[in-house]
């Protein structure tokens, strides 16, 4: 990587940069489910590793949801973007350099960025616990050269159209700039009372809402077709998907704070709009789930899509909670229970990694020109990941909803403490499945990289999946 | 080949995308910003002081620039007794809080009664002032305001200081900062919340009763419970310390971990505290092999121990 930050752009290999990102979002992916399944075995075991300020759940937790946010999915977006923008657009990327830069920074940045965080340098606001220098950082060194590669590919293209995935890929990395922008102001501007409060959701929402949502959605737009050899079913319907998710996903913020003092028609407006995001997510799951048609063996068969349609049927539950859970009627339960961490872990460990990860298996294969090393460790790691996440989210989920009956009963707060404990260990075992699982899917792309087949000129990865 | 232009879309796109932040930024905003501040609202911000989490006067959080708040029964200029006042010293050099800075925050009566009769304005940074809450009831509704007690009655943050015994003094500001870096709000709200848990948890909070705060620190996800209301709870300092140190002494159920590292290397008498040993005999103890558990050390005055107890003790 370091050879080509100085080379001059036509000497750097087309796909460099993608390379570079997935490599760096997996290693980010075993360090942020690491960090995940060592918080976890301190919330099983407290005295796990104990009375030292550094290996405190307090330094480690706001650690692991960073590193896994911004390292493994973020980077995993980029590396897709660094690929399939110039790929739709029948293009080179724009600045294969800038691409390689914005890797390297990225990097040292997020790890610069984490250690802070460690040690305590925290803004106190959760999601957006970065210090507000590390967040400029973020906003000019990180997400402007990924947003200024995109929209130029885009620009550059020699296509007459721009397909669904380009317009999500082109207008999210506007939208995180301005998530980015606005959701810090806070400690620009020193805001503060009841408008930090609000602003720290609305980051945290938009986030979620306008950047990881809509990307890893828009990856299996490319993915799903690509790959089966289907057209997508419907453009009309990835024009309500997209079109929705503008207008009804970026305005729920509220609802994360349906118990605080905020004004009530802000709330009532926010959970009317939170139900909305049903429009979106149907959309976008019958879109892709019709596009399958005629190929379903390849769920079984093939490792992108078998990802990938996990990934969309796990959108099922995730948006039927998400939509249901932040109205009045069923926050008052489930609000500040673990029910909320399972549906969290449920968006970002099962919804988008697993869109992700085809990502990064398929842009890996295609741009190195080499067959995945081995099948079996790849479907070995797809069932890691897939048990140990339902282990969690099934075992939180339940501590939750236990939670929510100690919670309205007033029932002592340390009887639900000790109800929880079982769970707290599944929740443990299946966090550290996911972490060996990507250990593998490591050893596995690295050996890829080192002794994959080639593939010849002309075909694709998953043809040759089964051929020696 | 012709190419689309997509300016139908592009605009379309800044249209929703701004009609959508309109309507959950600038309404918002312009809402909440006619709130007027409470009484709690003020006591929290003057005892947090300017920011409870990183600063530029305290980037890596040690919790130093930082308001403490007292409790006197003599008026600190004259030395006569009268009743019993909660004042807010900010020594030379301290940020102001934010309703200080920028009296508008607090809502406009307020401001104008900090103004006029606090004499807010009047307060100087690099001098260090001394603030009390008060409460103007002479007019229809009742409006707390800040005043600015060096101003109005000439006490001086040394002299304030030094009528406060150390057992009324309270290091609430270093202590959120506390709260913050050591991550309490992880698995403990500051909110009980509307719908259901006030009986639990204690009445929540008004529309009023954080202008003037950041971090609020509401926290999402309770793994223990919500401390809105700790110290009208649990008022005992023996307690909080002996939970603080190793919260399986006072709760063996609890999953909360130790904090014994906030005790730094001395206890209150200056003598060093050996962890190792301490563990080492606790260990025994849970073990069954003895029947008591080892003594807590008792926290030095400036240490970190010392300004976190004194915040959960304060949140009431």
């Amino acid at each position: 990587m370091f050879k080509y930050l100085f080379a001059k752009e036509d000497d750097i290999p087309a796909g460099s940069a993608a390379i570079f990102f997935g490599y760096s979002s997996i290693l980010w992916f075993i360090v942020g489910t690491g960090l995940g399944s060592f918080n976890a075995a301190k919330l099983a075991f407290p005295d796990f590793v104990t009375g030292e300020i550094m290996w405190s759940f307090g330094h480690m937790r706001q650690v692991h949801v960073l590193a896994v946010i911004l390292g493994w999915i973020s980077m995993a977006f980029a590396m897709a973007m660094m690929y399939i923008t110039p790929a739709l657009g029948n293009t080179k990327l724009w600045s294969e350099k800038l691409g390689v830069w914005n890797c390297f920074i990225w990097n040292i940045g997020l790890a610069a960025g984490l250690t802070m965080l460690w040690f305590g340098m925290s803004s106190g606001r959760e999601y957006s616990d970065m210090i507000w220098p590390v967040d400029l950082a973020i906003i000019f060194g990180i997400l402007l050269p990924l947003g200024i590669n995109v929209w130029m590919t885009i620009k550059t293209r020699r296509t007459q159209g721009i397909y669904t995935t380009n317009w999500f890929f082109g207008a999210a990395t506007f939208m995180v700039i301005i998530v980015f922008t606005v959701g810090n102001s806070p400690e620009f501007f020193q805001l503060t009372g009841l408008t930090e409060a609000y602003l720290t959701w609305w980051f945290a929402h938009n986030v979620l809402g306008l950047w990881i949502t809509p990307v890893a959605a828009a990856i299996s737009y490319y993915v799903v077709p690509k790959v089966t050899g289907n057209p997508l079913y419907s453009h009309r319907i990835g024009h309500l998907h997209f079109w929705s998710v503008v207008v009804f996903y970026s305005t729920p913020a509220a609802h994360h704070l349906m118990s605080a003092p905020l004004p009530e028609w802000l709330k009532s407006f926010a959970s009317v709009e939170g139900v909305l995001i049903l429009v979106p997510a149907i959309a976008f799951v019958s879109n892709l789930l019709l596009t399958m048609s005629g190929k379903w063996k390849m769920f079984v068969e093939n490792i992108e899509i078998k990802f990938t349609i996990t990934g969309v049927l796990l959108a099922i539950p995730l948006n039927m909670q998400g939509g249901f859970q932040q109205t009045r009627a069923i926050n008052w339960y489930v609000h500040g229970t673990g029910w909320i961490v399972a549906h969290a872990h449920l968006a970002l460990l099962g919804f988008s990694t697993f869109l992700e990860a085809a990502a990064v298996y398929y842009g890996l294969q295609t741009l190195l020109r080499r067959k995945l090393y081995s099948l079996a460790l790849a479907n070995f790691h797809f069932w890691m990941l897939l048990i140990g996440f339902s282990t969690y989210w099934i075992s939180i989920t339940i501590a939750g909803l236990i939670q929510g009956a100690g919670k309205i009963y007033e029932v002592p707060y340390i009887d639900v403490v000790i109800a929880e404990h079982p769970y707290m260990i599944a929740r443990w075992v299946g966090g550290t499945m996911v972490f060996l699982g990507n250990c593998v899917w490591l050893f596995n792309m690295w050996k890829t990289m080192r002794e994959g087949t080639l593939i010849p000129a002309g075909r694709l990865p998953h043809e040759l999946a089964y051929e020696r | 080949m012709a190419f689309r232009e997509y300016t139908i879309g592009a605009r379309m796109f800044g249209l929703a995308f701004g009609t959508s932040m309109f309507i959950t930024l600038y309404m918002p905003a312009m809402d909440i910003r006619n709130v007027s501040v409470t009484e709690i609202g003020l006591e929290r911000q003057l005892s947090f002081g300017r920011v409870g989490g990183f600063s530029y006067e305290d980037p890596f959080l040690t919790g130093v620039a930082k308001p403490t708040t007292v409790d006197i029964s003599v008026d600190p200029n004259t030395g006569a007794p009268m009743e019993p006042t909660r004042a807010y010293v900010y020594p030379a050099g301290t940020p102001f809080p934010n309703g200080i800075r920028h009296p508008l925050i607090l809502g406009e009566k307020p401001k104008g009664a900090s103004i006029d009769k606090g004499k807010v304005l009047d307060a100087v940074e690099a001098q260090g002032a001394v603030f009390v809450v008060r409460v103007d009831d002479s007019g229809e509704e009742a409006v707390p305001y800040i005043e600015n007690a060096t101003a109005t009655r000439g006490w001086k943050p040394e002299a304030t200081m030094a009528k406060a015994s150390d057992a009324d003094s309270y290091h609430i500001g270093k202590g959120k900062i506390m709260f913050v870096r050591e991550g309490c709000w992880w698995c403990h709200t500051l909110l009980p919340e509307q719908t259901q848990d006030w009986q639990y948890f204690g009445a929540p909070p008004m529309l009023g009763d954080f202008n003037g705060e950041s971090p609020t620190a509401f926290g999402s996800d309770r793994k223990g419970p919500d401390l809105t209301h700790v110290g009208s709870r649990n008022s005992s300092r023996e307690w909080m310390m002996m939970h603080f140190f190793n919260p399986r002494l006072v709760q063996p159920h609890s999953i909360m971990p130790r904090y014994d590292y906030l005790w730094g290397d001395k206890d209150s008498g200056g003598n060093t505290i050996d962890f190792d040993a301490w563990r080492a005999q606790y260990d025994k103890y849970a073990a069954n092999e003895t029947v008591y558990p080892p003594e807590v050390p008792l926290p030095a005055k400036d240490s970190e121990a010392r300004a976190l107890i004194d915040f959960v003790l304060n949140l009431k």
